[in-house]
């Protein structure tokens, strides 16, 4: 055993979407401090697989922080305890000898869950359908510095841009709310020049879609921000707000 | 027999691609309607493919299997894009850009394709401006560039260090624009089991639906495989989890050759393995070369602390072997000295198995420029270390960030400490001129296919390959197919053709969940990672590749007679996963170890011990090898070798040289 | 919410600057003047027709808000650590809020009813007169500042809230927002809760 973590776990298990989950507990021991959390599971499903048990099913891909697959509810927080990660660059030596964690999917009822751990997010690829592009043919494009991009507001469309779509925003929200998700995408096209065209019918259509996939309310409690894992701010809200009220009033 | 014909248009260099989009024929719009397109993978050549293509007209199916098509490996990618544009008038132009991946490539890379490649890069970067993809800007507001590995120019486009975050997002939005208005079918959490082919022709997929087990018929006029590189066969890479070889190695059983696959590429500067628990590498960006410097201790077997190593008993490796590059040497050759100094015993870190790249210069420079610019005439230490310190965060902060996050230590105080990694796989189908494959309508864009990067691939052309390909190429390319396939009704998916396929897959699920037996899936993927690693990775010999095929062949055998699957064939498996792909990678393993015995010669990517100068570079055989290597698929472990012989009319092949 | 929380947040000002003449310490007369100016004025009654209304739409669009956020999670998270991204009373709204319901109904009973649906307020027998009655009882006393806290807080989350929501976020104004906010709310929760304290302990007369 090259690790001296010896842990608790209590992860939620659920067959199927249809079926009713609980949690079951399992003892992993030997996990090493360098090990991530993904990793630690890896070492729990191969060993429910020797002793012929389903593995623990979760999302995850990249494992490098940045595609938005992993998708950990732990000990009462999105991607766990540390601010400004993904579940998959969380590492045990974030937790200590002997604790009990405790593993849950995201919850929103926009979000089935689909088995154990993994949860059905495609609510977020809708919304972007319903607005998240600027309308541009391939081929249709001008010389790119012909359009000159005043560099603060190329930064803060950035900031927004980074935005993984990996869910923690609703997943912490006390309402389940998709608004920080939504925002961010809002926020980045309206703050280019490329974007401003589309910007009224954006900001509507996409947040029609938010409330369509049943996603709730903003009330500001700044949870979203604080969990999400690339430091999405809340401006970006305020600036959905204000894209959307100019909308509706100035709208035909 | 096949016959490889490359397609490539005649004329003079510079005008084949204007010749040929002028003289392809043409699909009408009416016609275009009732065109369906498969596409697998939804990276940005995937992307940026189907969404192109939905704009023209043509009835689009994406797979992918992810949960959504945003997840594609294609979001890691960090450093840049390349294109000559030139915007900093340092003498940068389609011909360099041609010439530098030619070259990059050593020599073995397609002439006409490469040339395609640098002509279309700039429309790519217009194209990602207008989508709204946030790259650098300087304060007057035009793009900025930064200077990347293997090239004298600045050309390289960024977004921090989420270059391909930002630009997959933007394939992404044009792909769901076309999703949302009913052009593009998504199917996420799919993925491809086969490729159904009717009277020789690509004409459809078998698709497993992960969550339900279901397995699915979906009929095609072409099918585009883009489903990225087979660097997962070593086990630990800078791939992703789900990254497989699965969708192009059923295209090569089903006849598309596979071309060079011995080219794989290791990326200098990743953060080295912590213990066996590991199951993947992160990359740092190259980017980090630009002011990092590289370096090892000159004592062998130094126990020191980084710190505690006094200048002169440092031993800057790369600037002392490469004077004119130093740094900035192509990746293949930085790996590789990385490895000479690690094996001769001057590696660093707890394992050895690591070398330094260290900030602490870049920071003092930037410090007294900062100073420079704020008129501070006699700055003390800590004000340039602070000033320097803020430089060095704005421009790699969220990779330092990263570096501390996985490893614990701090890269503002000590160097970090990088080792090579499996990054890349220069091979991939074989493709003509027009991306198809050997499989009349069936097409392999981006790192699927084999065609732009030669032997090596410099850094920031993977994106500019991928979004060319899916941009700028297929849209035209695909042209030259369909437009003799327009009386080709769409066909029912109850044909013989497709039921046979799909049992086929079938019989090959249950045959795996059926095995019962005792080991783990990833029990497997890292013993062949590992022969791949040692024998098939930076160094390769005849002794170790004749070696490994034999232990390949009795891992397969003791795979399929003793691999473990738990769950049900019917539901949400990602072992079932895992093992489809895993199986198919014990396949490819062999065929690499082959194909990298057979070229008996040291280029780019692919190194053979018995082939070297006297002071360990690369020695390549311009008069034996300066081929392709396109394999076919005859029966399990035979594969037949087929020659695209290259033939360099505009490019004086050369010794390589970053001395 | 926002439209209505902010109205609600400019009559607090103008309730408290009101009540806060009590500590005049002239008896109630400048207390009385007002308001014997609020309840005759006709567009003071017309706008607090207004306050109620803007006072309704403020709880029945919080309690549908409240119900319709609880669906969109059904199965609820089994360890939550609110606490690690957000303060506890910005998640409690819906809690405060009844709270202040229970208290306003209360408050309401108190004054508003006796000032404007009985005959008993007679120059003899003030506003200011009943307030010095109802403040004797220690009980009405920690309910009004129980009340007073509720209000702390709720202002504290939804002053700052309702700029947010109307999309005023700025990283240049938004500090000042929210200390402005702060000071609100502490300043308009701290001088209401002073009155009754006041009275109880005879500090005015």
């Amino acid at each position: 055993m090259e690790g001296n973590l010896n842990l608790t776990l209590k992860i939620w298990r659920q067959k199927n979407t249809q079926t009713a989950g609980k949690f079951e507990t399992y003892q992993v021991s030997g996990i090493s401090t360098d090990m991530s959390f993904l990793e630690m599971i890896d070492v729990l499903n191969n060993r429910l697989i020797e002793e012929g048990d389903d593995p623990v099913a979760f999302d995850h891909d990249c494992r490098e922080g940045i595609c938005g697959m992993c998708s950990m509810y732990i000990n009462g927080r999105p991607h766990g305890p540390n601010r400004g990660v993904t579940t998959c660059q969380l590492h045990m030596r974030s937790f200590k000898d002997g604790e009990t964690i405790t593993v849950e999917p995201w919850r929103a009822s926009a979000f089935p869950v689909i088995k154990d751990l993994v949860v059905n997010r495609s609510a977020f690829d809708r919304i972007i359908a319903a607005g998240g592009f600027i309308s541009v043919n391939t081929g249709n494009a001008q010389d790119a510095n012909n359009l000159p991009i005043n560099k603060d507001n190329a930064d803060d469309a950035f900031a927004a841009a980074a935005c993984i779509g990996c869910g923690a925003c609703v997943a912490a929200c006390k309402n389940a709310s998709a608004m920080l998700f939504t925002s961010a995408k809002i926020s980045q096209l309206a703050l280019l020049p490329q974007g401003q065209i589309e910007a009224a019918t954006r900001a509507q259509a996409m947040v029609a879609q938010m409330d369509e996939e049943g996603f709730g309310a903003c009330s500001n409690t700044g949870a979203c921000e604080a969990e999400c894992p690339k430091g999405i701010s809340i401006e970006n809200i305020a600036r959905m707000n204000r894209e959307y009220f100019s909308a509706t009033f100035s709208s035909k | 027999m096949t016959k490889i014909d490359a397609k490539i248009p005649d004329g003079n260099l510079a005008e084949k691609w204007t010749k040929f989009k002028s003289s392809v024929p043409l699909v009408n719009p009416s016609n275009k309607r009732n065109l369906e397109i498969i596409v697998i993978g939804s990276g940005l050549a995937g992307s940026s493919a189907a969404a192109s293509l939905a704009e023209l007209g043509y009835k689009v199916k994406v797979f992918c299997f992810q949960d959504s098509p945003r997840r594609a490996h294609s979001i890691a990618a960090q450093g840049g894009i390349n294109a000559s544009k030139n915007y900093q008038n340092d003498g940068d132009s389609v011909y360099r850009l041609f010439y530098d991946t030619i070259k990059g490539g050593d020599y073995r890379s397609r002439e006409a394709n490469v040339h395609r490649l640098a002509e279309v890069s700039g429309s790519i970067i217009d194209q990602c401006v207008a989508q709204g993809v946030p790259f650098a800007r300087e304060y007057g507001g035009l793009l900025s560039n930064r200077s990347f590995g293997g090239t004298q120019v600045q050309r390289t486009f960024y977004a921090a260090g989420q270059t391909g975050q930002q630009l997959l997002l933007g394939a992404y939005s044009a792909l769901q624009r076309q999703v949302g208005m009913g052009n593009v079918k998504l199917y996420t959490r799919h993925e491809m089991q086969d490729v159904v082919t009717i009277d020789g022709k690509a004409r459809g997929i078998i698709a497993r639906d992960s969550v339900s087990g279901a397995l699915e018929r979906h009929f095609g006029h072409a099918v585009l495989l883009c489903t990225g590189g087979y660097g997962n066969v070593f086990y630990l890479s800078t791939n992703a989890m789900g990254s497989n070889v699965t969708a192009a190695w059923k295209a090569h059983k089903k006849g598309a050759f596979f071309a060079n696959p011995c080219y794989t590429q290791i990326h200098p500067t990743c953060i080295p393995v912590s213990g066996d628990h590991q199951s993947k590498l992160t990359l740092m960006s190259e980017s980090l070369r630009n002011d990092g410097r590289i370096w090892v201790p000159k004592k062998e077997n130094d126990t020191r602390k980084a710190n505690e190593i006094p200048e002169d008993e440092r031993d800057y490796y790369l600037e002392r072997r490469y004077p004119a590059f130093g740094n900035l040497v192509p990746r293949d050759i930085a790996s590789r000295a990385a490895k000479e100094r690690c094996d001769a015993g001057f590696g660093v870190g707890s394992s050895k198995m690591a070398v330094y790249l260290d900030y602490a210069a870049a920071i003092i420079r930037y410090g007294k420029g900062e100073a420079n610019k704020h008129n501070m005439y006699s700055p003390t230490d800590e004000e340039i270390q602070s000033m320097g310190k803020a430089v060095v965060k704005e421009k790699y902060g969220n990779l330092f960030d990263m570096y501390k996050q996985i490893t614990g230590e701090d890269p503002y105080a000590v160097p970090m400490r990088i080792y090579p990694a499996v990054h890349y796989t220069m091979g991939g189908l074989w493709v003509d001129y027009n991306l198809m494959t050997t499989v009349p309508g069936l097409y392999a864009l981006g790192e699927a296919n084999f065609s732009d990067h030669g032997a090596n691939r410099l850094g920031a052309s993977a994106l500019m390959q991928g979004l060319a390909d899916g941009y700028f190429v297929i849209p035209y390319t695909i042209g030259a197919y369909l437009a003799a396939e327009i009386r080709t009704p769409s066909m029912s998916t109850d044909s013989e053709d497709f039921v046979k396929a799909e049992k086929a897959v079938r019989d090959r699920l249950e045959t795996l969940m059926n095995i019962k037996g005792s080991k783990p899936v990833d029990y497997f993927h890292k013993r062949l990672g590992k022969i791949m690693w040692d024998e098939c990775g930076m160094a390769r010999s005849e002794k170790g590749l004749k070696a490994s095929i034999k232990e390949i062949q009795a891992l397969q055998k003791e795979f399929w007679s003793d691999v473990k699957i738990p769950g049900e064939i019917d539901n949400l498996n990602p072992e079932l996963e895992k093992a489809g792909r895993v199986a198919d990678f014990l396949e490819l393993g062999e065929l690499m170890c082959i194909d990298a015995l057979d070229r008996d010669e040291s280029c780019g990517g692919h190194f053979r011990l018995e082939y070297q100068t006297e002071d360990g570079e690369a020695l390549r055989d311009d008069v034996k090898y300066a081929y392709v290597a396109a394999w076919e698929y005859e029966k399990q472990s035979i594969f037949k070798l087929h020659k695209e012989e290259l033939k360099y009319e505009n490019i004086k092949i050369a010794q390589r040289s970053y001395k | 919410m926002a439209i209505t929380g902010l109205f609600l947040i400019s009559f607090l000002i103008v309730h408290c600057g009101l009540n806060a003449t009590i500590f005049l310490n002239d008896g109630g007369v400048a207390f009385n003047e007002g308001a014997e100016f609020m309840g005759t004025n006709p567009i003071i009654r017309a706008m607090e027709i207004v306050l109620f209304a803007g006072l309704l739409l403020h709880i029945f669009d919080g309690l549908r808000l409240w119900l319709d956020n609880k669906k969109k999670r059904p199965v609820a998270y089994a360890v939550v650590d609110g606490s690690a991204n957000s303060k506890w009373y910005s998640r409690s709204m819906g809690l405060l809020g009844t709270l202040l319901l229970l208290f306003l109904i209360i408050h309401l009973k108190h004054f508003w009813y006796f000032s404007r649906l009985t005959n008993d307020l007679t120059e003899a027998h003030t506003l200011y007169n009943e307030m010095q009655i109802v403040f004797e009882s220690p009980i009405v006393v920690i309910i009004y500042v129980l009340g007073c806290i509720s209000l702390g807080y709720h202002l504290l989350h939804g002053f700052q809230s309702a700029f947010q929501s109307l999309g005023w976020n700025h990283p240049k104004y938004s500090p000042t927002i929210k200390s402005i906010g702060a000071i609100y709310a502490v300043v308009i929760s701290a001088t209401f809760a002073s009155m009754p304290i006041a009275f109880y302990f005879h500090l005015i007369h």
